[in-house]
Protein backbone atom coordinates (compact mmCIF):
# COMPACT_ATOMS: atom_id res chain seq x y z
CA UNK A 1 0.00 0.00 0.00
CA UNK A 2 1.39 3.37 -0.89
CA UNK A 3 0.88 6.11 1.64
CA UNK A 4 -1.05 9.17 0.47
CA UNK A 5 0.77 12.42 -0.16
CA UNK A 6 1.07 14.93 2.65
CA UNK A 7 -1.66 17.11 1.25
CA UNK A 8 -4.00 14.16 0.80
CA UNK A 9 -3.23 12.93 4.30
CA UNK A 10 -4.02 16.24 5.96
CA UNK A 11 -7.15 16.62 3.85
CA UNK A 12 -8.22 13.11 4.85
CA UNK A 13 -7.82 13.88 8.55
CA UNK A 14 -9.80 17.07 8.17
CA UNK A 15 -12.57 15.43 6.15
CA UNK A 16 -12.81 12.50 8.55
CA UNK A 17 -13.12 14.74 11.61
CA UNK A 18 -15.79 16.84 9.94
CA UNK A 19 -17.77 13.78 8.82
CA UNK A 20 -17.67 12.21 12.27
CA UNK A 21 -18.82 15.48 13.82
CA UNK A 22 -21.60 15.82 11.25
CA UNK A 23 -22.98 12.45 12.31
CA UNK A 24 -22.87 13.53 15.95
CA UNK A 25 -24.23 17.02 15.52
CA UNK A 26 -25.07 17.29 19.23
CA UNK A 27 -21.34 17.60 19.85
CA UNK A 28 -21.20 20.70 17.67
CA UNK A 29 -24.28 22.26 19.22
CA UNK A 30 -23.29 21.84 22.88
CA UNK A 31 -20.55 24.54 22.99
CA UNK A 32 -22.75 26.89 21.00
CA UNK A 33 -25.67 26.49 23.37
CA UNK A 34 -23.24 26.88 26.25
CA UNK A 35 -22.01 30.15 24.73
CA UNK A 36 -25.59 31.42 24.42
CA UNK A 37 -26.56 30.37 27.95
CA UNK A 38 -23.50 31.87 29.63
CA UNK A 39 -23.94 35.24 27.93
CA UNK A 40 -27.66 35.21 28.76
CA UNK A 41 -26.91 34.53 32.42
CA UNK A 42 -24.97 37.77 32.84
CA UNK A 43 -27.94 40.15 32.53
CA UNK A 44 -29.72 37.93 35.06
CA UNK A 45 -26.74 38.23 37.38
CA UNK A 46 -25.89 41.92 37.07
CA UNK A 47 -29.28 43.37 36.14
CA UNK A 48 -30.76 44.52 32.83
CA UNK A 49 -29.37 48.09 32.94
CA UNK A 50 -28.48 48.72 29.23
CA UNK A 51 -25.46 50.95 29.85
CA UNK A 52 -23.97 48.46 32.32
CA UNK A 53 -24.49 45.61 29.86
CA UNK A 54 -22.89 47.68 27.12
CA UNK A 55 -19.69 48.11 29.14
CA UNK A 56 -19.64 44.46 30.14
CA UNK A 57 -20.48 43.08 26.70
CA UNK A 58 -16.96 42.80 25.17
CA UNK A 59 -15.57 41.01 28.22
CA UNK A 60 -18.59 38.78 28.69
CA UNK A 61 -18.69 37.71 25.05
CA UNK A 62 -14.97 37.00 24.98
CA UNK A 63 -14.85 35.11 28.27
CA UNK A 64 -17.87 33.06 27.21
CA UNK A 65 -16.22 32.29 23.86
CA UNK A 66 -13.06 31.23 25.66
CA UNK A 67 -14.96 28.88 27.96
CA UNK A 68 -16.99 27.39 25.10
CA UNK A 69 -13.88 26.59 23.08
CA UNK A 70 -12.30 25.06 26.16
CA UNK A 71 -15.39 22.95 26.79
CA UNK A 72 -14.95 21.30 23.40
CA UNK A 73 -11.19 20.67 23.71
CA UNK A 74 -11.43 17.17 25.10
CA UNK A 75 -13.17 16.07 21.94
CA UNK A 76 -10.21 17.01 19.78
CA UNK A 77 -8.24 13.82 20.33
CA UNK A 78 -10.30 11.70 22.75
CA UNK A 79 -12.23 9.59 20.21
CA UNK A 80 -9.19 8.96 18.04
CA UNK A 81 -7.24 8.02 21.13
CA UNK A 82 -9.92 5.59 22.27
CA UNK A 83 -10.20 3.74 18.96
CA UNK A 84 -6.48 3.69 18.16
CA UNK A 85 -6.64 6.03 15.15
CA UNK A 86 -4.24 8.38 16.88
CA UNK A 87 -1.52 5.74 17.10
CA UNK A 88 -1.88 5.08 13.39
CA UNK A 89 -1.53 8.79 12.70
CA UNK A 90 1.61 8.89 14.85
CA UNK A 91 3.04 6.02 12.79
CA UNK A 92 2.36 7.73 9.48
CA UNK A 93 5.37 8.92 7.47
CA UNK A 94 4.05 12.50 7.49
CA UNK A 95 4.97 14.95 10.20
CA UNK A 96 2.55 14.52 13.08
CA UNK A 97 2.47 18.28 13.63
CA UNK A 98 0.80 18.84 10.26
CA UNK A 99 -1.76 16.12 10.90
CA UNK A 100 -2.42 17.76 14.28
CA UNK A 101 -2.85 21.05 12.45
CA UNK A 102 -5.64 19.61 10.35
CA UNK A 103 -7.32 18.21 13.45
CA UNK A 104 -7.11 21.69 14.98
CA UNK A 105 -8.58 23.14 11.80
CA UNK A 106 -11.48 20.70 12.06
CA UNK A 107 -11.96 21.63 15.70
CA UNK A 108 -12.05 25.31 14.82
CA UNK A 109 -14.54 24.82 11.99
CA UNK A 110 -16.78 22.92 14.41
CA UNK A 111 -16.53 25.22 17.45
CA UNK A 112 -14.74 28.52 16.77
CA UNK A 113 -16.44 29.38 13.50
CA UNK A 114 -20.01 28.77 14.73
CA UNK A 115 -19.23 30.93 17.76
CA UNK A 116 -18.09 33.75 15.50
CA UNK A 117 -21.26 33.43 13.45
CA UNK A 118 -23.73 33.60 16.33
CA UNK A 119 -21.78 36.21 18.34
CA UNK A 120 -23.55 39.26 16.75
CA UNK A 121 -26.87 37.86 17.92
CA UNK A 122 -25.69 37.63 21.51
CA UNK A 123 -23.96 41.00 21.21
CA UNK A 124 -27.30 42.62 20.34
CA UNK A 125 -28.77 40.99 23.42
CA UNK A 126 -26.06 42.68 25.49
CA UNK A 127 -26.59 46.08 23.89
CA UNK A 128 -23.22 46.21 22.19
CA UNK A 129 -23.27 49.25 19.86
CA UNK A 130 -23.36 48.34 16.17
CA UNK A 131 -20.02 50.13 15.53
CA UNK A 132 -18.35 47.38 17.56
CA UNK A 133 -19.87 44.46 15.61
CA UNK A 134 -17.11 44.49 13.03
CA UNK A 135 -14.44 44.42 15.73
CA UNK A 136 -16.24 41.59 17.51
CA UNK A 137 -16.42 39.46 14.37
CA UNK A 138 -12.87 40.22 13.30
CA UNK A 139 -11.32 39.71 16.74
CA UNK A 140 -13.16 36.42 17.25
CA UNK A 141 -12.23 35.30 13.75
CA UNK A 142 -8.55 35.86 14.52
CA UNK A 143 -8.67 34.88 18.19
CA UNK A 144 -10.66 31.64 18.24
CA UNK A 145 -8.11 29.76 16.06
CA UNK A 146 -5.47 30.75 18.62
CA UNK A 147 -7.67 29.29 21.35
CA UNK A 148 -8.02 26.03 19.40
CA UNK A 149 -4.28 25.86 18.73
CA UNK A 150 -3.20 26.44 22.33
CA UNK A 151 -6.01 24.17 23.44
CA UNK A 152 -4.62 21.39 21.26
CA UNK A 153 -1.46 21.33 23.38
CA UNK A 154 -3.53 21.09 26.56
CA UNK A 155 -5.78 18.40 25.10
CA UNK A 156 -2.76 16.39 23.93
CA UNK A 157 -1.06 16.61 27.33
CA UNK A 158 -4.13 15.47 29.25
CA UNK A 159 -5.07 12.65 26.88
CA UNK A 160 -6.43 9.67 28.79
CA UNK A 161 -5.78 11.19 32.23
CA UNK A 162 -8.24 11.00 35.08
CA UNK A 163 -10.05 14.31 35.52
CA UNK A 164 -8.85 15.38 32.08
CA UNK A 165 -11.68 17.85 31.58
CA UNK A 166 -10.96 20.02 34.60
CA UNK A 167 -7.23 19.58 34.23
CA UNK A 168 -7.20 20.90 30.66
CA UNK A 169 -8.86 24.11 31.85
CA UNK A 170 -6.15 24.60 34.47
CA UNK A 171 -3.43 24.20 31.86
CA UNK A 172 -4.99 26.23 29.10
CA UNK A 173 -6.88 29.14 30.65
CA UNK A 174 -3.83 31.03 31.97
CA UNK A 175 -2.32 30.80 28.48
CA UNK A 176 -5.48 32.32 27.01
CA UNK A 177 -5.04 35.66 28.82
CA UNK A 178 -3.26 37.58 26.02
CA UNK A 179 -5.96 36.64 23.50
CA UNK A 180 -8.65 37.64 25.97
CA UNK A 181 -7.00 40.99 26.70
CA UNK A 182 -6.60 41.97 23.07
CA UNK A 183 -9.81 40.35 21.85
CA UNK A 184 -12.06 42.01 24.41
CA UNK A 185 -9.90 45.13 24.28
CA UNK A 186 -10.47 45.59 20.55
CA UNK A 187 -14.24 45.31 20.95
CA UNK A 188 -14.27 47.78 23.84
CA UNK A 189 -12.13 50.21 21.84
CA UNK A 190 -14.42 49.95 18.84
CA UNK A 191 -17.44 50.51 21.06
CA UNK A 192 -15.77 53.67 22.35
CA UNK A 193 -15.16 54.77 18.77
CA UNK A 194 -11.39 54.37 18.96
CA UNK A 195 -8.92 52.90 16.47
CA UNK A 196 -8.47 49.12 16.77
CA UNK A 197 -5.73 48.48 14.24
CA UNK A 198 -3.07 47.82 16.90
CA UNK A 199 -5.29 45.23 18.60
CA UNK A 200 -6.11 43.43 15.40
CA UNK A 201 -2.47 43.33 14.30
CA UNK A 202 -1.46 41.91 17.66
CA UNK A 203 -4.16 39.25 17.45
CA UNK A 204 -2.93 38.40 13.96
CA UNK A 205 0.62 38.19 15.33
CA UNK A 206 -0.54 35.79 18.07
CA UNK A 207 -2.22 33.68 15.42
CA UNK A 208 0.97 33.55 13.33
CA UNK A 209 3.03 32.71 16.41
CA UNK A 210 0.75 29.93 17.63
CA UNK A 211 0.36 28.56 14.08
CA UNK A 212 4.12 27.98 13.98
CA UNK A 213 4.66 26.65 17.50
CA UNK A 214 1.47 25.05 18.80
CA UNK A 215 1.11 22.16 16.29
CA UNK A 216 4.66 21.19 16.98
CA UNK A 217 4.22 21.30 20.77
CA UNK A 218 0.93 19.43 20.50
CA UNK A 219 2.57 16.72 18.38
CA UNK A 220 5.36 16.35 20.97
CA UNK A 221 2.73 16.15 23.71
CA UNK A 222 0.80 13.49 21.77
CA UNK A 223 3.95 11.39 21.43
CA UNK A 224 4.47 11.60 25.20
CA UNK A 225 0.85 10.62 25.85
CA UNK A 226 0.96 7.73 23.37
CA UNK A 227 4.20 6.28 24.72
CA UNK B 1 38.79 16.35 22.81
CA UNK B 2 38.18 18.64 25.76
CA UNK B 3 34.48 18.62 24.98
CA UNK B 4 34.43 14.86 25.27
CA UNK B 5 36.02 15.00 28.70
CA UNK B 6 33.53 17.62 29.80
CA UNK B 7 30.70 15.49 28.50
CA UNK B 8 32.01 12.42 30.29
CA UNK B 9 32.47 14.48 33.43
CA UNK B 10 28.96 15.84 33.21
CA UNK B 11 27.59 12.41 32.63
CA UNK B 12 29.30 11.16 35.74
CA UNK B 13 27.69 13.87 37.88
CA UNK B 14 24.43 13.53 36.02
CA UNK B 15 24.14 9.92 37.13
CA UNK B 16 21.84 9.70 40.17
CA UNK B 17 24.31 7.45 41.97
CA UNK B 18 27.07 10.09 41.94
CA UNK B 19 24.74 13.02 42.32
CA UNK B 20 23.01 11.75 45.44
CA UNK B 21 26.05 11.88 47.78
CA UNK B 22 27.35 15.03 46.07
CA UNK B 23 24.06 16.76 46.84
CA UNK B 24 24.30 15.42 50.38
CA UNK B 25 27.65 17.13 50.95
CA UNK B 26 26.52 20.35 49.24
CA UNK B 27 23.30 20.80 51.21
CA UNK B 28 24.86 21.85 54.59
CA UNK B 29 27.11 24.40 52.86
CA UNK B 30 24.27 25.86 50.82
CA UNK B 31 22.03 25.94 53.88
CA UNK B 32 24.76 27.72 55.86
CA UNK B 33 25.25 30.30 53.11
CA UNK B 34 21.47 30.82 52.98
CA UNK B 35 21.26 31.47 56.72
CA UNK B 36 24.20 33.92 56.67
CA UNK B 37 22.87 35.83 53.67
CA UNK B 38 19.36 35.95 55.10
CA UNK B 39 20.73 37.34 58.35
CA UNK B 40 22.71 39.98 56.48
CA UNK B 41 19.74 40.82 54.25
CA UNK B 42 17.40 41.17 57.25
CA UNK B 43 19.92 43.38 59.03
CA UNK B 44 20.36 45.62 55.99
CA UNK B 45 16.65 45.69 55.27
CA UNK B 46 15.29 46.21 58.77
CA UNK B 47 18.00 48.28 60.45
CA UNK B 48 20.18 49.98 57.85
CA UNK B 49 17.73 50.96 55.09
CA UNK B 50 15.93 54.22 55.92
CA UNK B 51 12.14 54.50 55.61
CA UNK B 52 11.06 55.71 52.19
CA UNK B 53 9.91 59.34 52.01
CA UNK B 54 6.68 58.30 50.27
CA UNK B 55 6.02 54.72 51.35
CA UNK B 56 7.38 55.07 54.89
CA UNK B 57 8.27 51.83 56.66
CA UNK B 58 6.20 49.75 54.21
CA UNK B 59 9.15 49.93 51.85
CA UNK B 60 10.60 47.09 53.94
CA UNK B 61 7.95 44.77 52.48
CA UNK B 62 9.79 45.23 49.17
CA UNK B 63 12.80 43.37 50.54
CA UNK B 64 10.65 40.24 50.60
CA UNK B 65 8.28 41.02 47.75
CA UNK B 66 10.73 41.97 44.99
CA UNK B 67 13.21 39.09 45.51
CA UNK B 68 10.29 36.65 45.78
CA UNK B 69 8.89 37.95 42.49
CA UNK B 70 12.32 37.67 40.85
CA UNK B 71 12.69 34.13 42.13
CA UNK B 72 9.23 33.15 40.90
CA UNK B 73 10.35 33.94 37.36
CA UNK B 74 13.90 32.63 37.72
CA UNK B 75 12.69 29.27 39.08
CA UNK B 76 10.20 28.95 36.23
CA UNK B 77 13.02 29.54 33.76
CA UNK B 78 15.18 26.92 35.52
CA UNK B 79 12.26 24.50 35.44
CA UNK B 80 11.71 25.03 31.72
CA UNK B 81 15.44 24.75 30.94
CA UNK B 82 15.75 21.56 33.01
CA UNK B 83 12.65 20.22 31.29
CA UNK B 84 14.13 21.00 27.86
CA UNK B 85 17.40 19.29 28.79
CA UNK B 86 15.45 16.27 30.02
CA UNK B 87 13.45 16.09 26.77
CA UNK B 88 16.40 16.57 24.43
CA UNK B 89 19.17 14.61 26.13
CA UNK B 90 17.00 12.30 28.16
CA UNK B 91 18.79 13.09 31.42
CA UNK B 92 16.92 11.67 34.41
CA UNK B 93 18.60 14.09 36.79
CA UNK B 94 17.14 17.04 34.89
CA UNK B 95 13.68 15.49 35.25
CA UNK B 96 14.08 15.44 39.01
CA UNK B 97 15.37 19.03 38.97
CA UNK B 98 12.36 20.22 36.98
CA UNK B 99 10.01 18.41 39.31
CA UNK B 100 11.71 19.94 42.38
CA UNK B 101 11.38 23.44 40.89
CA UNK B 102 7.58 23.49 40.58
CA UNK B 103 6.54 23.56 44.26
CA UNK B 104 9.39 25.88 45.27
CA UNK B 105 8.65 28.32 42.45
CA UNK B 106 4.94 28.20 43.21
CA UNK B 107 5.61 29.08 46.84
CA UNK B 108 7.82 32.03 45.87
CA UNK B 109 5.00 33.21 43.60
CA UNK B 110 2.51 32.84 46.42
CA UNK B 111 4.84 34.79 48.71
CA UNK B 112 5.11 37.57 46.12
CA UNK B 113 1.30 37.69 45.91
CA UNK B 114 0.79 37.75 49.69
CA UNK B 115 3.41 40.45 50.27
CA UNK B 116 2.13 42.44 47.30
CA UNK B 117 -1.30 42.41 48.84
CA UNK B 118 0.09 43.35 52.27
CA UNK B 119 1.93 46.27 50.67
CA UNK B 120 -1.13 47.26 48.67
CA UNK B 121 -3.50 47.64 51.61
CA UNK B 122 -1.73 50.62 53.24
CA UNK B 123 -0.55 52.09 49.91
CA UNK B 124 -3.63 51.65 47.72
CA UNK B 125 -6.21 51.18 50.46
CA UNK B 126 -7.23 47.79 49.06
CA UNK B 127 -5.98 44.24 49.55
CA UNK B 128 -6.01 43.61 45.86
CA UNK B 129 -5.56 46.03 42.99
CA UNK B 130 -5.22 44.85 39.41
CA UNK B 131 -1.71 46.17 39.19
CA UNK B 132 0.24 44.93 36.17
CA UNK B 133 2.91 43.14 38.19
CA UNK B 134 0.50 41.55 40.64
CA UNK B 135 -1.69 40.37 37.77
CA UNK B 136 1.26 38.86 35.91
CA UNK B 137 2.35 37.20 39.13
CA UNK B 138 -1.15 35.77 39.61
CA UNK B 139 -1.13 34.27 36.12
CA UNK B 140 2.34 32.87 36.76
CA UNK B 141 0.95 31.25 39.89
CA UNK B 142 -1.79 29.63 37.77
CA UNK B 143 0.88 28.38 35.34
CA UNK B 144 2.77 26.75 38.21
CA UNK B 145 -0.43 25.17 39.50
CA UNK B 146 -1.07 23.78 36.02
CA UNK B 147 2.37 22.16 35.85
CA UNK B 148 1.95 20.66 39.32
CA UNK B 149 -1.58 19.42 38.60
CA UNK B 150 -0.48 17.80 35.34
CA UNK B 151 2.43 16.09 37.05
CA UNK B 152 0.22 14.89 39.90
CA UNK B 153 -2.33 13.31 37.57
CA UNK B 154 0.20 11.13 35.73
CA UNK B 155 1.43 8.06 37.60
CA UNK B 156 4.39 7.08 35.44
CA UNK B 157 7.29 9.36 36.50
CA UNK B 158 8.84 9.41 33.01
CA UNK B 159 5.65 10.43 31.28
CA UNK B 160 4.84 12.93 34.03
CA UNK B 161 8.25 14.56 33.68
CA UNK B 162 8.05 14.82 29.90
CA UNK B 163 4.49 16.15 29.86
CA UNK B 164 5.35 18.72 32.54
CA UNK B 165 8.46 19.73 30.59
CA UNK B 166 6.40 20.43 27.44
CA UNK B 167 3.90 22.46 29.44
CA UNK B 168 6.68 24.43 31.15
CA UNK B 169 8.26 25.21 27.78
CA UNK B 170 4.93 26.37 26.36
CA UNK B 171 4.58 28.51 29.48
CA UNK B 172 8.03 30.01 29.18
CA UNK B 173 7.33 31.09 25.60
CA UNK B 174 4.07 32.62 26.76
CA UNK B 175 5.28 34.45 29.86
CA UNK B 176 6.75 37.45 27.96
CA UNK B 177 3.59 37.67 25.85
CA UNK B 178 1.38 37.49 28.95
CA UNK B 179 3.53 40.09 30.68
CA UNK B 180 3.34 42.44 27.72
CA UNK B 181 -0.42 41.97 27.37
CA UNK B 182 -1.05 42.64 31.03
CA UNK B 183 1.13 45.78 30.92
CA UNK B 184 -0.84 47.04 27.93
CA UNK B 185 -4.18 46.22 29.54
CA UNK B 186 -3.06 47.90 32.74
CA UNK B 187 -1.96 51.18 31.22
CA UNK B 188 -5.27 51.29 29.42
CA UNK B 189 -7.48 50.72 32.44
CA UNK B 190 -5.41 52.08 35.29
CA UNK B 191 -6.80 55.29 36.74
CA UNK B 192 -3.95 57.77 37.03
CA UNK B 193 -4.37 58.23 40.78
CA UNK B 194 -3.26 54.69 41.58
CA UNK B 195 0.49 54.62 41.97
CA UNK B 196 2.48 51.88 40.33
CA UNK B 197 3.89 49.21 42.51
CA UNK B 198 7.56 48.98 43.40
CA UNK B 199 9.98 51.13 41.43
CA UNK B 200 11.20 53.08 44.43
CA UNK B 201 14.03 55.42 43.52
CA UNK B 202 16.76 52.83 43.73
CA UNK B 203 19.08 54.15 46.36
CA UNK B 204 22.08 52.10 47.43
CA UNK B 205 20.61 51.57 50.91
CA UNK B 206 17.55 50.03 49.23
CA UNK B 207 19.43 48.17 46.52
CA UNK B 208 21.83 46.39 48.88
CA UNK B 209 19.18 44.59 50.99
CA UNK B 210 17.22 43.79 47.79
CA UNK B 211 20.23 42.15 46.16
CA UNK B 212 21.32 40.40 49.35
CA UNK B 213 17.87 38.92 49.83
CA UNK B 214 17.76 37.90 46.17
CA UNK B 215 21.08 36.03 46.52
CA UNK B 216 19.90 34.51 49.82
CA UNK B 217 16.71 33.30 48.12
CA UNK B 218 18.78 31.81 45.31
CA UNK B 219 20.89 29.81 47.75
CA UNK B 220 17.72 28.85 49.57
CA UNK B 221 16.22 27.62 46.30
CA UNK B 222 19.30 25.48 45.61
CA UNK B 223 19.12 23.97 49.10
CA UNK B 224 15.42 23.20 48.90
CA UNK B 225 15.73 21.85 45.36
CA UNK B 226 18.55 19.48 46.29
CA UNK B 227 16.53 18.19 49.26
CA UNK B 228 13.58 17.43 47.00
CA UNK B 229 15.78 15.95 44.27
CA UNK B 230 17.38 13.54 46.73
CA UNK B 231 13.97 12.28 47.83
CA UNK B 232 12.85 11.74 44.29
CA UNK B 233 16.09 9.99 43.34
CA UNK B 234 15.65 7.52 46.22
CA UNK B 235 12.12 6.72 45.11
CA UNK B 236 12.87 6.43 41.43
CA UNK B 237 16.05 4.39 41.86
CA UNK B 238 14.69 2.00 44.45
CA UNK B 239 15.34 -0.99 42.21
CA UNK B 240 19.09 -0.31 42.10
CA UNK B 241 21.47 -1.96 44.50
CA UNK B 242 23.09 1.30 45.64
CA UNK B 243 19.84 2.66 46.99
CA UNK B 244 19.13 -0.63 48.74
CA UNK B 245 22.58 -0.61 50.34
CA UNK B 246 22.18 3.02 51.33
CA UNK B 247 18.77 2.47 52.92
CA UNK B 248 19.82 -0.70 54.72
CA UNK B 249 23.02 0.87 56.07
CA UNK B 250 20.98 3.61 57.75
CA UNK B 251 19.27 1.73 60.54
CA UNK C 1 17.63 52.42 69.33
CA UNK C 2 14.08 52.24 70.60
CA UNK C 3 12.68 48.72 70.20
CA UNK C 4 9.03 49.66 70.64
CA UNK C 5 9.42 52.15 67.82
CA UNK C 6 11.19 49.53 65.72
CA UNK C 7 8.39 47.01 66.17
CA UNK C 8 5.67 49.55 65.46
CA UNK C 9 7.15 50.20 61.97
CA UNK C 10 5.74 53.68 61.84
CA UNK C 11 2.22 52.34 62.35
CA UNK C 12 2.53 49.76 59.59
CA UNK C 13 3.51 46.91 61.95
CA UNK C 14 0.67 44.64 60.83
CA UNK C 15 1.62 44.83 57.14
CA UNK C 16 5.40 44.72 57.52
CA UNK C 17 5.55 41.95 60.09
CA UNK C 18 2.88 39.87 58.36
CA UNK C 19 5.04 39.98 55.23
CA UNK C 20 8.11 38.79 57.09
CA UNK C 21 6.05 36.14 58.88
CA UNK C 22 4.65 34.90 55.57
CA UNK C 23 8.19 34.69 54.21
CA UNK C 24 9.32 32.75 57.29
CA UNK C 25 6.44 30.29 56.97
CA UNK C 26 7.05 29.71 53.25
CA UNK C 27 10.81 29.30 53.66
CA UNK C 28 10.49 26.93 56.63
CA UNK C 29 7.77 24.80 55.05
CA UNK C 30 9.81 24.25 51.89
CA UNK C 31 12.59 22.80 54.03
CA UNK C 32 10.46 20.98 56.60
CA UNK C 33 8.22 19.19 54.10
CA UNK C 34 11.05 17.58 52.08
CA UNK C 35 12.79 16.56 55.31
CA UNK C 36 9.63 14.90 56.59
CA UNK C 37 9.12 13.30 53.21
CA UNK C 38 12.66 11.97 53.36
CA UNK C 39 11.86 10.05 56.55
CA UNK C 40 8.69 8.71 54.98
CA UNK C 41 10.57 7.61 51.84
CA UNK C 42 13.31 5.92 53.84
CA UNK C 43 10.77 4.05 55.96
CA UNK C 44 8.79 2.98 52.92
CA UNK C 45 11.92 1.78 51.15
CA UNK C 46 13.10 -0.14 54.23
CA UNK C 47 9.76 -1.93 54.29
CA UNK C 48 9.98 -2.50 50.54
CA UNK C 49 13.40 -4.18 50.78
CA UNK C 50 12.32 -6.23 53.81
CA UNK C 51 9.35 -7.65 51.90
CA UNK C 52 11.46 -8.17 48.80
CA UNK C 53 14.10 -10.04 50.85
CA UNK C 54 11.48 -12.26 52.41
CA UNK C 55 9.84 -13.22 49.12
CA UNK C 56 13.14 -14.48 47.77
Amino acid sequence: MTSPSLLAATANVLRRDLTVAWRRSADVLTPLVFFAIVTSLFPLGVGPEPSLLRTLAPGVLWVAALLSVMLALNRMFANDYADGTLELLALSPHPLSLLVLSKVAAHWVLTGLPLVLISPLLAVQLNLPSEAMGALLLSLLLGTPVLSLIGAVGAALTLGLRGGGVLVSLLVLPLYTPVLIFGAGSVAQAAAGAEIEAYISLLAAFLALTLTFAPWAAAAALRVSLD
Amino acid sequence: MVEIYILIGMHKYASPKTFYPLAGTLIPWLAGATVLLLALGLYLGLFVAPPDYQQGETVRIMFIHVPAAWMSMFVYAVMAAAGAAALVWNVKLMETLASACAPIGASFTLLALITGSLWGKPMWGAWWVWDARLTSELILFFLYIGVMALRASIDDPRRAARAAAILALVGVVNIPVIHFSVEWWNTLHQPASVGRMGKPTIHLSILMPLLTMAVAFTFYFLTAALLRMRNEILEREKHTSWVQELVESRR
Amino acid sequence: MNWAEFFSMGGYALYVWSSYAAAAVVLLLNIALPLRRRDAVLNALREFYRLKGRSR
